[in-house]
């Protein structure tokens, strides 16, 4: 990534302020997943209302992110590592909203739980354990775009695999509850639900790193095997 | 469907240095220039461009002092272009060259298309007038002056003269084009027609075009070739170029980072 200055010092801004952005949304989202896990194991169902609430800030930022993106390539034409850190970030806060979409339903459904009168940890073991993988995977993420860096973004991509492992081996489980108990098929449900939107994050995460290797690099490596070198 | 696209060579510099009496202009140019591409040269100014661009048509023979060194190809003949055996003229029938500033000559529309092919010692009317239509269509400025080919040529607009000035060098039939600049005295919208014609041109005429505006060169050319003190700094593909350059050299340049 090349880090001399324009000789547009306003160009500088404006990219520098593009980041500044992206990394603003990014902490939210990382906030709402995290508040997220926390109603999951706590069943603290007050949050629900900031993380839906903290959604609408976040769509408000993706949408004035991509209006700046819009601007930049209007008034710039950039070119090169510009062209790419503006096409990367359009594509970036399209992932981080709907990471944000996924804690809201993560949210909303622990609110069912709860209100059913059920603990989801009765049922959902590992849930917890693969939210803070997911969790870890946002943050990881969002730390090499701010700092650029490709080896972290390799290895967000590389937790992504332990990630659907987990989720996979936590649908099993339930669906042995749910075949042994059928009373327990409505909570499963969500718990279900709470878990494939968790492993969505994780996909999430991993498609913001695969941007921060093309921003940096220039290398597609979406939909790829041999993206981790 | 061809699975490789694997362009012929029209030209190609090798090992070419190029003196202003004591001053090297360019240095150790090797670059190939592709059949019926365009390929553009970018880079800052005094970075050589031009004077690579105009010893294609050996036009610095005309200054005593100025040098050269290696080599220009020529295909499909394989003609070194700047061998001292080979007339210049010859190399300018072949080869045409359009300017920065339009430069009709002071006299009627007809007569600047058909002067070239006078001086080849045409004089057949009829093969004349059908040339010149020729050219003119080739230009894309027929239609503006196919009802006035006897008025002057500099009452014509800045970009009408441009065009002529392209149907000029249109009509030898050269099999490659210099452009220097072509547009940089136009407005948008005869920048836009020049561009186009560019684009229809590069289906009979091999191009080479020196550019100071970048998403000019990123829209008409195939090839781009950044120049910077008188080196060949890259070559390559323009997207490719434009995307993922890769030399750091050329990436400050395009993305405007260089003083």
């Amino acid at each position: 990534m090349n880090e001399s200055q324009h000789l547009s010092s306003q160009f500088d801004e404006d990219l520098s302020r593009l980041r500044t952005h992206v990394l603003q949304m990014g902490g939210l989202v990382e906030t709402q997943v995290s508040a997220a896990i926390e109603a999951y194991a706590t069943g603290e169902i007050a949050s629900v209302k900031t993380i839906v609430e903290t959604d609408r800030k976040v769509n408000e930022l993706e949408k004035a992110i991509d209006d700046d993106c819009a601007h930049i390539i209007a008034k710039r034409q950039p070119t090169a590592s510009d062209l790419r850190l503006v096409l990367g970030i359009s594509k970036i806060v399209t992932d981080l909203e709907r990471a944000g979409d996924e804690a809201k339903k993560i949210a909303k459904g622990v609110r069912r739980i709860y209100e059913g009168g059920h603990l989801p940890g009765q049922y959902g073991v590992g849930v917890r354990h693969l939210a803070e993988a997911a969790l870890a995977m946002v943050r990881q993420a969002l730390d090499a775009f701010a700092r650029l860096d490709t080896p972290q973004a390799t290895n967000v991509i590389r937790a992504d695999t332990d990630v659907d492992v987990e989720f996979k081996s936590i649908i099993r489980q339930l669906i042995t509850h749910m075949m042994e108990d059928p009373r327990t098929i409505t909570t499963s449900i969500d718990i279900i639900s709470i878990a494939r939107a968790i492993e969505r994050i994780g996909d999430h995460a991993k498609n913001v790193s695969e941007q921060v290797v093309y921003i940096v690099e220039g290398r597609d490596i979406r939909h790829t095997k041999e993206k981790v070198q | 469907m061809q699975i490789h696209d694997t362009p012929t060579l029209k030209a190609e510099a090798r090992n070419l240095n190029f003196f202003y009496g004591e001053a090297k202009a360019l240095k150790n140019i090797n670059m190939p220039i592709y059949d019926k591409k365009v390929t553009a040269l970018i880079g800052p100014s005094g970075c050589g461009k031009s004077t690579y661009l105009r010893s294609f048509n050996r036009m610095h023979d005309l200054y005593p002092g100025n040098r050269y060194e290696g080599e220009i190809r020529f295909f499909p003949d394989n003609t070194n272009l700047l061998s001292p055996e080979v007339d210049p003229i010859e190399v300018r029938m072949r080869i045409g060259m359009v300017f920065q500033k339009p430069n009709p000559f002071p006299k009627t529309i007809y007569e600047n298309v058909a002067y070239g092919l006078r001086v080849r010692g045409e004089n057949n009317k009829r093969v004349l007038d059908d040339k010149v239509e020729h050219a003119l269509k080739g230009a894309a400025i027929w239609e503006e002056v196919k009802d006035r080919l006897q008025d002057l040529a500099p009452n014509l607009s800045g970009g009408q003269q441009q065009r002529l000035c392209i149907a000029r060098a249109l009509a030898t039939d050269p099999e490659l084009l210099l452009f220097d600049e072509p547009t940089s005295a136009l407005d948008p919208i005869a920048t836009g027609a020049i561009e186009e014609l560019v684009h229809e041109l590069k289906k009979r005429v091999t191009i080479l075009i020196v550019t100071h505006n970048m998403q000019q060169a990123a829209r008409v050319s195939d090839y781009t070739a950044y120049m910077y003190l008188g080196e060949m700094i890259e070559f390559g593909k323009t997207d490719e170029i434009f995307i993922k350059p890769q030399d750091k050299r050329t990436e400050d340049y395009i993305t405007g980072r260089m003083g």
